[in-house]
């Protein structure tokens, strides 16, 4: 019973859910419970084995997958939707609260584990707000609940239901005190036995007394003494440890391995082979890396690399897949017409998440049954890639999400899941892996390299006539699915194929409705395909132009995958072009854009940062010295998933290209704000997050392999940088759905940081990072 | 493998270890504590941290045969500083400001704090930036934290 999570044992344990309902079949959940922890969760239940439902739960069409009310009322909900540091733990657990009326401290959040919580997918893409808190899944099976309690309280009482209120996780008559029923009693350790209802109604926002407020983090307390448990504390008795021996090239394959090099070596257990994955399993930890790097195993030679200098030259030359997002047809025309013609390339760096720590799972194989202990955002199709690995059955492996190090996307939880799923079974107990420094940065998947090519025409007002974007991205793998556990290392070293690269010129014509496709379409265009137009701008005449090409690295979604690079690419341009016109960068840009939301955050920083109107860059510049300068940047993300404007104020400089943040401030609509100081948070985070992407961090290479490998190489701005004033500016609307908001500031720091550069010097960095070296190169080019 | 005693959070351990073995992997496997973490095995963010003679030191680049039983040579991780009942003042500042997203940084950002501002109990703030040099939060939840090292300083 040991290694059920804490939340699963407390829940189950409080909520008196009986023997006899679960040998009934009739237990208060529809789980799948067929996995390899069954011994223990029965034994934790005290019960036999073998009495579980086997249903999945993956639909969560029934109320009874979300909501589960137990005898002493308090209220357990189960979500698909992760903790990842973002504060989706916290805020899920208010919204329950919110909902049902009941104190925070009576609801109890399960989270991400395929034995008992619906399958959502991937926590990932600021999905998990506009998933989990508008009228659908976990907000909406909140509602249903709530509206259901209150029925049942109307039979008890003999009371219509609209003279009926809940509060504190009683139903009473309004004006009568007397007539009262507590949840406990109405439906305590019963299931509902409902579908979730579409009709059911949300609380109003303004009638909020949990949600909407700034709730601190309930895991804060442990993590700041130590106590909490991640996926690196996880402990399983007997448990051995593992370590991967990574191939020392890309594309290197595996001759041949010495056991006998390591056999003697204390605590060692086993060397595992398949194919070209490698790995050993020792007692302790400390001896599976000496093991690991005692191992005398041989390889083939790399396959080579593209030189890393010439990279986005290279970009431009490969086969690709093309694709049109929108083509007004007029593109040329307009630009033959227009009064002048700008143009400008912007180049983007491969980055990578490069988690604080290093990727740890834990996994237990024995037989036919597996438990993982994994940080993945993808508990569900970890579930599935490790059953296909294995050669189990996916109902038989059950996938505990237990928190890792933060992740930003794909870092190396998926593949660490892997390589301890395969090591475990090797052995036939539990191993824990924890990837080395260089194992993880060397072969994650990478945040993508881009090249854009940008062209625009202005008319003899100044007024954009036409927008010509055309880019390059590389591409392999990404997170594995259900069904490609070869887009990760671990799965392609194991002989899986990631997913299939196809190229395909000239591209087909754009069909169906518009898709902002990643911010590939700036927000000033009009966004129209086949009449119907989609667009958050007014420039009519737009084409949209992108090539994917064959990466020689892994790749896969890094916090706001192509909106960064795409945004940083618009917003630096949109402001060369007004800087070309003399226009004010604020006023230029609300001049092209419909949406309302989107120029409302863009007013409101500006206000913000008294925002003085006036072109870039500032007058009377001086060549030499320290320059202070501001710069704007915004983007509606993915085109309606959050709104969000930075003012950016640097100095550089100019003797050294060096560059100095001083103070951001950024205005953020995400719709009603369910916890404005979790949303402040982020939006502070993704700021500097963001910086230290664009003054900092690159991937690099030789002819062979990755030569990031560990913080000298890869530089991330310590705590003890020259750390900017940040300031958020909260816009709360209500009546719209909620969206995400862990992903727009970070996405507009590098243009907002390129425009304050501009601004203060009138050097444009069009490429990041923007390390001293290249604005200083910048500064020289200034005519 | 050899018999060393450490003394840890006020409680002598014995272990049985390759003294080489970094400090880390017997703090976090043999003596089954959380604060302390692995982020790179290089000493280069912090995440390893423990106080040993008042000083920071990382853990994960210490062979544990340095810093075994010597008088004065107690051990201290984030779980030693206090509790979730009975928080430390400095741990009570980061919990009031909210200053973390994932929290995997916290034990390194804590207690290379704690050590500093022990040594300099009036630091200005150039003085408290040095002092993180090499301490990495990769969520940047950077100017809580910062808020949260001034507060307890403040109050010290």
């Amino acid at each position: 019973m040991k290694k059920l999570t804490i939340d699963a044992r407390q829940a189950f344990a409080q909520a008196g859910f009986s023997r006899r309902d679960l040998l009934k079949g009739a237990g208060a959940l529809v789980v799948t419970f067929s996995t390899a922890s069954t011994a223990r969760l029965a034994d934790a239940l005290g019960v036999g084995q073998g009495q579980f439902g086997t249903q999945n739960a993956r639909v969560g069409a029934q109320l009874d997958s979300w909501i589960a009310i137990a005898a002493d009322g308090s209220v357990t909900a189960y979500t698909g939707k992760c903790e990842l540091g973002q504060g989706m733990y916290t805020v899920q657990m208010q919204l329950i609260a919110e909902e049902l009326s009941v104190p925070l401290s009576r609801v109890k959040l399960i989270q991400c584990d395929t034995s008992v919580t619906p399958d959502q997918g991937t926590t990932s893409g600021s999905q998990s707000t506009p998933t989990n808190f508008n009228e659908r899944n976990l907000a909406q099976a909140g509602a249903t609940a709530r509206e259901a309690l209150l029925r049942l309280a109307s039979e008890r009482l003999a009371v219509p239901v609209d003279r009926l209120a809940a509060s504190d996780g009683v139903i009473s008559a309004r004006g009568d005190g007397s007539k009262r029923v507590g949840y406990g009693d109405l439906i305590g350790g019963k299931r509902f036995n409902l579908a979730l209802s579409t009709t059911a109604k949300r609380k109003p926002a303004s009638e909020w007394t949990v949600l909407g407020k700034p709730v601190p983090r309930v895991d804060m307390p442990a993590m700041a003494t130590g106590q909490f448990e991640f996926v690196h504390n996880v402990r399983v008795p007997g448990m051995l440890h593992g370590r991967v021996v990574r191939p020392p090239a890309v594309g290197a394959t595996l001759v041949s391995v010495d056991e006998a090099s390591v056999r003697s070596l204390p605590g060692f257990v086993k060397v595992v082979v398949k194919k070209n994955f490698v790995g050993v399993v020792c007692e302790k930890p400390w001896q599976a890396i000496q093991a690991a790097q005692h191992l005398k195993a041989a390889w083939t030679p790399g396959a080579g690399l593209p030189a890393h200098r010439d990279f986005h030259g290279f970009m431009r030359r490969q086969p690709s897949r093309d694709a049109l997002l929108v083509n007004s047809k007029d593109v040329d025309q307009q630009l033959a017409r227009a009064a002048s013609v700008i143009t400008a390339t912007y180049l983007y760096p491969y980055q990578m998440h490069g988690s604080m720590g290093s990727s740890c799972a834990v996994a237990d194989v024995r037989g036919d049954r597996a438990t993982i202990w994994s940080p993945t955002q993808s508990a569900y199709p970890v579930r599935s890639g490790a059953a296909m690995i294995l050669g189990l059955a996916p109902e038989n492996v059950r996938v505990v999400f237990t928190r890792g190090s933060g992740c930003y996307g794909i870092n190396g939880a998926d593949t660490v899941s892997f390589d301890a799923a395969v090591l475990s079974q090797a052995v036939g107990k539990p191993v824990r892996v924890q990837l080395s420094r260089k194992d993880e940065m060397a072969w994650e998947n990478y945040g993508l390299a881009y090249v854009i090519d940008q062209r625009i025409g202005v008319g003899a007002d100044g007024a954009i006539l036409a927008w010509d974007y055309e880019a390059w991205s590389p591409t392999r793998g990404g997170r594995p699915g259900y069904d490609r556990p070869g887009n990760v290392v671990t799965g392609m070293l194991l002989g899986y194929e990631p997913q299939p690269f196809a190229p395909r010129t000239p591209a087909p014509e754009p069909g169906g409705r518009f898709n902002n496709n990643s911010n590939a379409a700036p927000s000033y265009v009009t966004g129209c395909v086949a009449g119907r137009c989609g667009g958050a701008g007014i420039v009519k005449s737009e084409r949209v132009l992108s090539h994917t090409i064959a990466s020689p690295f892994f790749t896969g979604p890094l916090r706001s995958p192509s909106r960064l690079q795409n945004t940083f690419a618009h917003e630096c341009f949109i402001d060369e072009v007004a800087a070309h016109v003399r226009a004010d960068p604020v006023a230029y840009r609300v001049r092209h854009l419909s949406d309302a939301r989107l120029r409302a955050v863009v007013t409101r920083a500006a206000e913000a940062a008294q925002w003085e109107a006036r072109p870039s860059p500032r007058p009377n510049l001086s060549r030499t010295g320290v320059a202070r300068g501001r710069g704007i940047a915004c983007v509606a993300y993915e085109g309606d998933n959050g709104y969000s404007a930075m003012v950016a104020d640097v100095d550089v400089d100019q003797a050294t290209g060096a560059v100095t943040l001083k103070r951001l401030v950024i205005a953020q609509d995400c719709g009603p704000i369910s916890n404005p100081d979790g949303m402040k948070n982020q939006i502070e985070g993704g700021a500097l997050q963001g910086m230290s992407r664009a003054l900092g961090e690159e991937v690099t290479w030789d002819d062979q392999k990755v030569t990031s490998v560990d913080w000298r190489t890869y530089r991330s701005l310590p705590l003890g940088f020259a750390v900017p004033v940040v300031e958020s500016v909260l816009i709360n609307r209500t009546g719209v759905e909620a969206t995400g908001s862990g992903e727009t500031a970070i996405t507009i720091a590098a243009a907002a940081l390129g425009n304050a550069i501009f601004d203060a010097t009138g050097a444009r960095v069009r490429q990041v990072p923007f390390t001293p070296d290249r604005v200083k190169a910048a500064l020289d080019a200034r005519t | 493998m050899a018999a060393i005693t450490l003394n840890v959070n006020g409680r002598a351990h014995t272990v049985d270890v390759d003294p080489a073995t970094p400090l880390l992997y017997v703090l976090s496997d043999d003596l089954a504590l959380n604060g302390p973490k692995f982020g790179c095995g290089l000493g280069q963010c912090g995440a390893c941290t423990v106080i040993v003679r008042g000083r920071a030191v990382r853990s994960c680049v210490t062979p544990v045969s340095t810093v075994a039983g010597a008088p004065g040579a107690d051990i201290m991780t984030l779980e030693g500083l206090g509790t979730v009942e009975r928080p430390h003042p400095i741990q009570q500042a980061f919990i009031d400001e909210q200053a973390a997203q994932c929290g995997f940084c916290l034990n390194g950002v804590i207690l290379t704090a704690k050590a500093f501002l022990d040594q300099n109990p009036k630091p200005s703030d150039a003085q408290i930036s040095q002092s993180l040099a090499t301490t990495l939060c990769r969520c940047f939840a950077h100017t809580r934290m910062l808020r949260a090292i001034k507060r307890y300083a403040g109050r010290a």
